[in-house]
């Protein structure tokens, strides 16, 4: 098939009308998207946030506390009004990568339970850190302030996975970290 | 001591080629020689950070304030392409030579998903390199373009010695080519992630 | 040729990833599992579908000097409507192939059978050849993928058929590019029986 001369007005005729086309194509399909792209995102939220903290009845309040020059987005859920727990997302560097953690605390100091947001550590060794229950749930109602937030290599009162180290230690920060972030959101 | 850090992952931990899997075609395509390989590295170089700071402030500027970040994948993929075409212009008129060894390769950096690939990440992952977590800012995009550039230019110039020996060795025939570049290239990947765990 | 040899032909004669051998990073990238080398296959597919389709329809009015952006504009805007399409109803698959759906733009396999059918036939036979090379690039990868699958995580599809961890190089990068390589010496060796 023959394509149009390549005169200079035939170019930027042609370049013109496919990028107005296709402007107008995305921008419709967009709309149509955006509100059940919205509507995941608020689901992954509340799917990550019920995982670490009791039963809520109310959305999620976001809030926002800051330390050490880091940010620790957090959400308090309530139910029949009253406070019930604090989910805090936790941020530090792993093995592999980035670790970030949904830590719950409820009202009295304790941990509810952790949860895995995003990681990028290594498959069979640190990635247990989201499927190892002898790991995960040591967490669940542990007490910061009676017991040691670290690895017991380091002294701690915490069991790593076995062979990673630095992954559990990494886990074990962005709990500690959480922990600070939690007293400064109850003062 | 944060931008070290960046530049350490960028090159070793999470080399662009051997870790994250893009760039993969021009990478098997152009290192069978030294030469060519070296020269294809250092347009790429170029061309990714070039790209990543145009099109980050692109989005910066001009995307986000006016709503119009589903356009994104569409501008940046004309701003590498027109990029490309610049320094196909500039290299035919400064080093013919090269420009020539180069051949078809040096058009079909536009579709290499490294260039694509880093200016996409740079402006929608959020890095833990220093604390707090958060979106680089352009120096910061400037510095992982350049290093990933060097990453991939390391990895294509370590594989093109790495061929160039094979080539004078007895290849079984299925694995003439491509197969047994694959298989070297797994070695070599298995190498670089010993460096894991530096960062 | 066939409306029928027009699709088949991209399984074996002009399978994008053992005989072309273009697209090979999607191809690494994203074959850790079977349903995740599927599904990336079918995104392809859609997209290359899609792309053969419009650049048929526009390629007469297209001036030659121009008509490589202005394919890859098409090819982008398929790509993003692919994206919104996948952010809003696939999530999580959308997650899990991540920075490879934009990717796709720069698929070789997409400009590359635009440059050397679409823009030469109509588009119905474009539309036919966009789905045999899509077909055979997401029979490439699903076969990738599960043994990856096996290899690496002991499990078909998701159905675990062993206890604890397979040979983890193979989900990782090393594992990929070995796959590949005898993957690509087994199919030379069969294709060429024929």
């Amino acid at each position: 098939m023959m394509a149009a001369k390549s005169t200079l007005k035939n170019m930027v005729l042609c370049l013109v009308s496919v990028c107005l086309v296709c402007s107008a194509l995305l921008a419709v399909v967009y709309h149509v998207t955006k509100g059940p792209i919205e509507k995941t995102n608020e689901a992954n939220k509340s799917k990550a946030v019920a995982l670490v903290v009791p039963g809520f009845d109310a959305a999620p309040v976001l809030g926002n506390v800051q330390f050490d020059g880091k940010a620790y987005p957090y959400y308090t859920v309530t139910k029949g009004g009253r406070v019930v727990g604090y989910a805090i997302q936790s941020a530090t560097i792993g093995f592999g990568g980035p670790l970030t953690l949904m830590v719950g605390f409820t009202p009295d100091g304790k941990v509810y339970n952790t949860a895995v947001l995003q990681h990028s550590e290594t498959p069979g060794l640190g990635a247990k850190c989201t499927s190892d229950r002898k790991f995960i749930d040591q967490f669940k109602g542990f007490d910061p302030s009676s017991k040691q937030l670290a690895v017991s290599k380091d002294g701690g009162d915490v069991d790593a996975i076995t062979a990673s180290t630095i992954t559990s230690r990494a886990y074990t920060l962005a709990i500690r970290n959480a922990f600070e972030a939690y007293k400064l959101i109850r003062r | 001591m944060e931008y070290f850090l960046i530049i350490i992952s960028a090159i070793f931990v999470n080399n662009i080629v051997l870790a994250q899997f893009l760039g993969i075609c021009p990478f098997l395509g152009v290192s069978n020689k030294l030469s060519t390989a070296t020269g294809m590295a250092a347009a790429v170089c170029f061309v990714i950070t070039l790209a990543t700071i145009v099109t980050y402030l692109l989005n910066a500027y001009l995307l986000i304030p006016l709503n119009l970040t589903f356009l994104q994948t569409i501008l940046f993929i004309l701003v590498i392409a027109a990029l490309v075409q610049m320094v196909e212009i500039v290299l035919k008129k400064t080093s013919p030579a090269l420009y020539q060894a180069l051949g078809i390769y040096l058009p079909l950096i536009t579709t290499n998903c490294t260039v694509l690939g880093v200016a996409i990440t740079v402006v929608t992952k959020e890095f833990t390199f220093g604390m707090p977590s958060h979106m680089l800012n352009l120096g910061e995009a400037t510095v992982y373009a350049f290093a990933t550039a060097v990453g991939y230019g390391l990895a294509m110039v370590l594989f093109a010695g790495l061929r160039e020996h094979l080539s004078l060795n007895n290849v079984p025939k299925p694995f003439k080519g491509i197969p047994i570049a694959l298989v070297t290239v797994s070695i070599l990947a298995m190498a670089f992630m010993g460096f894991s765990g530096l960062v | 040729m066939t409306k029928f040899q027009l699709i088949t032909k991209g399984f074996i004669k002009d399978n994008p990833t053992f005989v072309l051998i273009l697209g090979m990073c999607p191809t690494l990238a994203t074959t850790t599992s079977a349903i995740n080398g599927l599904s990336m296959g079918l995104a392809t597919l859609f997209v290359l579908v899609l792309s053969n389709m419009a650049v048929s329809a526009v390629a007469p009015y297209v001036p030659d000097k121009v008509h490589i952006p202005a394919y890859i504009v098409i090819i982008a805007t398929f790509v993003t409507v692919l994206q919104f399409l996948m952010q809003a109803y696939t999530p999580a698959m959308y997650n899990t192939l991540g920075l490879f759906i934009p990717l796709i733009v720069v698929n070789c396999i997409v400009l590359g059978r635009a440059e050397a059918f679409a823009n030469k036939n109509t588009v119905i036979d474009s539309a036919l050849d966009g789905l045999g090379v899509g077909l055979g690039f997401t029979l490439s990868l699903t076969i990738l993928g599960m043994i990856r699958e096996m290899l690496g995580s002991g499990s078909i599809f998701g159905w675990k058929f062993i206890t604890g961890d397979g040979i983890l190089a193979f989900v990782m990068a090393p594992g990929a590019f070995l796959c590949l390589g005898y993957l690509m010496v087994l199919f030379n060796k069969i294709a060429k029986k024929n």
